[in-house]
């Protein structure tokens, strides 16, 4: 379950007020310290403070994914439909059965200390990662591997299915078919590590050496930041295009909002959602939309005796006018969600699914079908200091206005005391949570998301939803012999969940960016993230 | 006055223990799991929380957690947070921007406080009184998170005197947040002085000195200011004392990576570590502040005695 929690977005709410203030004045000035040159010059972007010490394996939220992406380029990289491109370390990634995997690497990548990024470099990190021993937040990555079993039972320490074969060749037995592994293989905890980081992997989490675009040029302080300088051998086709560039950490997206008016910090890949409609006119073609791969649901708690019936759940689905919240929340900037693969994977297909639709009569019939009791109010629960109040209110009133229900709002509780309760079966009412894709695939919605294997606290099946035909589709995907069969099998999943419809998607979300006239080319990836590689200084 | 000084301080001690003892179980009584908040998003398999659990003591019963924090400190270590960096380098790093920040907001109540204050005082009822009055009326009424907000967009962003956030312009950075920070005070140490001048102004010392001639200014300075500057200080010293603690607020909307906003993300994610000990740390600031205001009594009145 991923919700990007930003650091001051509870102050940045609760002065919506006084922000509506920054609506005027200028921002064109030009003011950032950019020394210019031929594909030179620098640039600043903001960060929020990295939850954990800059190691790729022990990334899993936003703040310190940018700087990830920056210092390191994994196996392979996306194009910007998501598929895969063979333009990371990776030359090739083959395997006969789907389940034993050769990786060829390519010949003459380095580390930013001069060291060649070899079949062991993978090996290591990845052992490393997946050992529980180091408590590292992307293990859960690793879990396809075999293996990985025996080291979370302890009995083993490391990974039994990889192999080094040679210098640039390293295999990779899965503990089941899996068609679309290396689709995964592109995420950050997939990425290689140094020899200097066994040495130390304390301080290599405030100097971290990685293969990417750009390294480190200072140590990462907190609370501040770190600066990043072009790495000149680096052996990729996406070479860094700016000479320099630095992370600012805010505490506030809002100050950081304020800065880029400024022209202090150069890009702000995601800004408070009250300065949207103003921060369009203001800043103009330097306003960037993306869609992303975030879906934002509404959880049924199947074990609950009044959602038990699908009935009531293609009911309570089909009375949310989600066109009307986006548009009087959120500015229209969140798309109503009408499948549960996102559309900016494969696999997706327009209207998959059925009851997303809105029709209030039809609700109101199959809630009279199912006898649901109208007599209690609805407890809808949601985490705390995170934004989500508006909108879930908003959600009840549809609910109220369209079914005739008396809804309570169940909103008290921090996400560390949202998510066990979760766990406990503890939601008496439907439920607000969020899913990015672990890796762009189909595949990363459903399994994680609809099977019992994802069960919480190991996944994120929160409605605890158990359906052994699903299970079967999503399986025979998994070992489907080509994509095309996969996603057809996916997609077969799909039309069953939508018919038990353990979930409502509501909106898929989209993010704002904004950046100075001191910058070109900001364009932000599927993983939500600037592609700093891309970003061209204007002398 | 030696000897009551050294007492003082030497109270502080089981103060402190019992302040951190109080911490303690504060934050061991917060709800929610500390790792769950840590591993944030994504589901943590059974054997990481595990050993993460065994790593911060987090399943030990209240006194053995309390205990191993106590063994640290007494050589010196205050402990690490969730990320393996240990306390005292986060104090070391953001408790000088808190003390810039508390220097510069001290010197904004000192100034400009105590001269409005002895002006008003002096001309009780005038235009200026007025002013004053309604003036510090305003400040206080307004939230300081408005305050800053409003100061940022007008003096940062409209009118460009100042930077917006961070400290990248040294001492500079701190003049707007020190300003904003210092206004509410500011207007009560204003406030403080006004009243306390125009009480003593009537009292009989003064119409002596008066009457013996004096000049006016020595008057208003050596008689009624030093005696009136008695609650002033006392007020300005808890200040301080609050001011170290950290303004979560100023440092969040100045960008300042300051030991206030440390503190509020500590307590936030449960780092029992990093709260005990900035918190402790606090605790020992406003102690030692409250004992240097009251040697400052002895000071300012001379018929204070301490010994």
């Amino acid at each position: 379950m991923k919700l990007n929690k930003r650091p001051g977005a509870l102050v940045a709410t609760a002065l919506a007020g006084a922000m509506l203030l920054s609506a005027c004045g200028g921002g064109d000035d030009n003011g950032s310290g950019s020394t210019g040159g031929e594909g030179g010059g620098t640039f600043t972007a903001y960060i929020g403070e990295p939850k954990s010490p800059l190691v790729p394996g022990n990334t899993t939220e936003s703040e310190g994914a940018k700087v990830i992406a920056a210092l390191w380029t994994g196996l392979v990289g996306y194009s910007e439909e998501g598929e895969v491109e063979y333009s990371g370390v990776a030359e090739s990634i083959e395997s006969e059965d789907n389940q034993n995997w050769t990786i060829t690497l390519k010949d003459g990548w380095t580390f930013h200390d001069g060291t060649p990024v070899n079949a062991q470099s993978f090996v290591d990190a990845w052992n490393y990662t997946a050992n529980p021993q180091n408590a590292q937040d992307g293990g859960s990555y690793l879990s396809r591997i075999a293996g990985f079993d025996e080291l979370e039972a302890g009995t083993a320490t490391e990974l039994s299915g990889l192999a080094v074969e040679d210098d640039l060749t390293f295999t990779v037995e899965l503990a089941a078919p899996f068609a679309l592994f290396p689709a995964v293989v592109g995420y950050d905890a997939f990425n290689p590590l140094p020899e200097a980081f066994f040495d130390d992997p304390e301080a290599f989490g405030t100097n971290p050496i990685g293969n990417g675009p750009f390294m480190a040029d200072s140590e990462y302080v907190p609370g501040q930041g770190i600066t990043l300088t072009r790495y000149e051998d680096y052996a990729g086709e996406d070479a860094a295009q700016a000479e320099g560039m630095e992370f600012v950490v805010y505490a506030d997206q809002a100050t950081a909002y304020t800065d880029a008016q400024d022209g202090n910090v150069d890009i702000v890949d995601v800004i408070p959602p009250d300065v949207i409609e103003s921060a369009e006119s203001e800043f103009g073609d330097n306003f960037i939309n993306t869609e992303v791969s975030q879906i934002t649901y509404l959880g049924f708690p199947t074990y609950d005796a009044r959602f038990a019936d699908p009935r009531v759940r293609q009911a309570f689905s089909m009375a949310i006018d989600r066109d009307a919240i986006s548009e009087a929340i959120f500015s229209g900037t969140r798309t109503a969600a009408d499948s549960f693969i996102s559309p900016v994977v494969d696999g997706y297909r327009e209207g998959a699914c059925e009851f997303c639709t809105f029709d209030p009569d039809a609700a109101n019939t199959l809630l009279e079908e199912a006898g649901f009791d109208k007599s209690q109010p609805v407890d809808l629960w949601f985490n705390a200091g995170a934004g989500h109040d508006a909108w879930i209110e908003a959600v009840g009133n549809q609910l109220r206005t369209n079914l005739g229900l008396e809804f309570t709002l169940q909103g008290n509780l921090d996400f560390a005391q949202y998510l066990p309760l979760g766990e406990e079966k503890g939601f008496t009412g439907p439920f607000r949570y969020g899913w990015s894709f672990d890796y762009p695939a189909a595949e990363s919605y459903l399994t994680p998301l609809f099977t019992p294997q994802a069960f919480p606290p190991i996944g994120s099946n929160y409605s605890f939803y158990d359906n052994p035909q699903v299970n079967e589709l999503i399986s025979e995907g998994d070992q489907a012999a080509t994509e095309e069969e996969a996603i057809e099998l996916y997609q077969q999943a799909e039309d069953l969940i939508a018919q038990d419809m353990p979930n409502a998607p509501l909106f898929f979300t989209q993010i704002q960016s904004v950046h100075t006239d001191n910058v070109d080319n900001v364009r932000i990836d599927l993983f939500q993230r600037p592609v700093w590689s891309e970003v061209t200084v204007n002398g | 006055m030696g000897r009551y000084v050294a007492r003082r301080l030497l109270l502080t001690i089981p103060v402190m223990l019992g302040a951190s003892i109080l911490i303690f179980a504060m934050v061991y009584a917060l709800p929610g799991d500390p790792i769950r908040a840590l591993a944030g998003d994504r589901p943590v398999s059974p054997a990481v929380v595990q050993v993460l659990t065994e790593r911060f003591h987090l399943d030990d019963p209240l006194w053995v957690q309390y205990w191993e924090y106590l063994k640290g400190l007494f050589q010196g270590d205050l402990g690490t947070d969730f990320r393996g960096r240990p306390v005292l380098d986060t104090i070391e790093r953001t408790l000088p921007v808190t003390i810039r920040l508390t220097i510069v907001a001290v010197i904004f109540e000192i100034i400009i406080g105590l001269a409005a204050g002895v002006l008003a005082g002096i001309r009780r009822n005038s235009f200026f009184d007025n002013l004053v009055l309604v003036s510090t009326t305003v400040i206080v009424a307004i939230p300081i998170l408005v305050l800053a907000f409003i100061a940022q967009l007008l003096f940062g962003l409209k009118l460009g005197w100042f930077p917006i956030a961070g400290t990248r312009e040294g001492w500079y950075s701190y003049v707007l947040p020190g300003l904003v920070l210092a206004s509410g005070s500011l207007a009560y140490v204003a406030r403080l002085t006004r009243t306390s001048i125009a009480e003593n102004l009537r009292a009989d010392f003064v119409r002596t000195a008066k009457a013996k001639g004096l000049p006016p200014r020595r008057i208003i300075v050596q008689h009624t200011l030093r005696n009136s500057l008695i609650p002033v200080v006392t007020f300005i010293g808890a200040d301080i004392g609050a001011l170290l603690g950290g303004a979560i607020v100023t440092e969040t909307v100045f960008n300042l990576p300051g030991i206030g906003r440390e503190v509020f993300d500590a307590i936030r994610a449960q780092e029992g570590a990093v709260v005990v000990g900035i918190v402790t740390l606090m605790v020992f600031f406003f102690i030692f502040f409250n004992l240097v205001v009251d040697v400052l009594y002895a000071v300012l009145d001379p018929r204070i005695r301490y010994d």
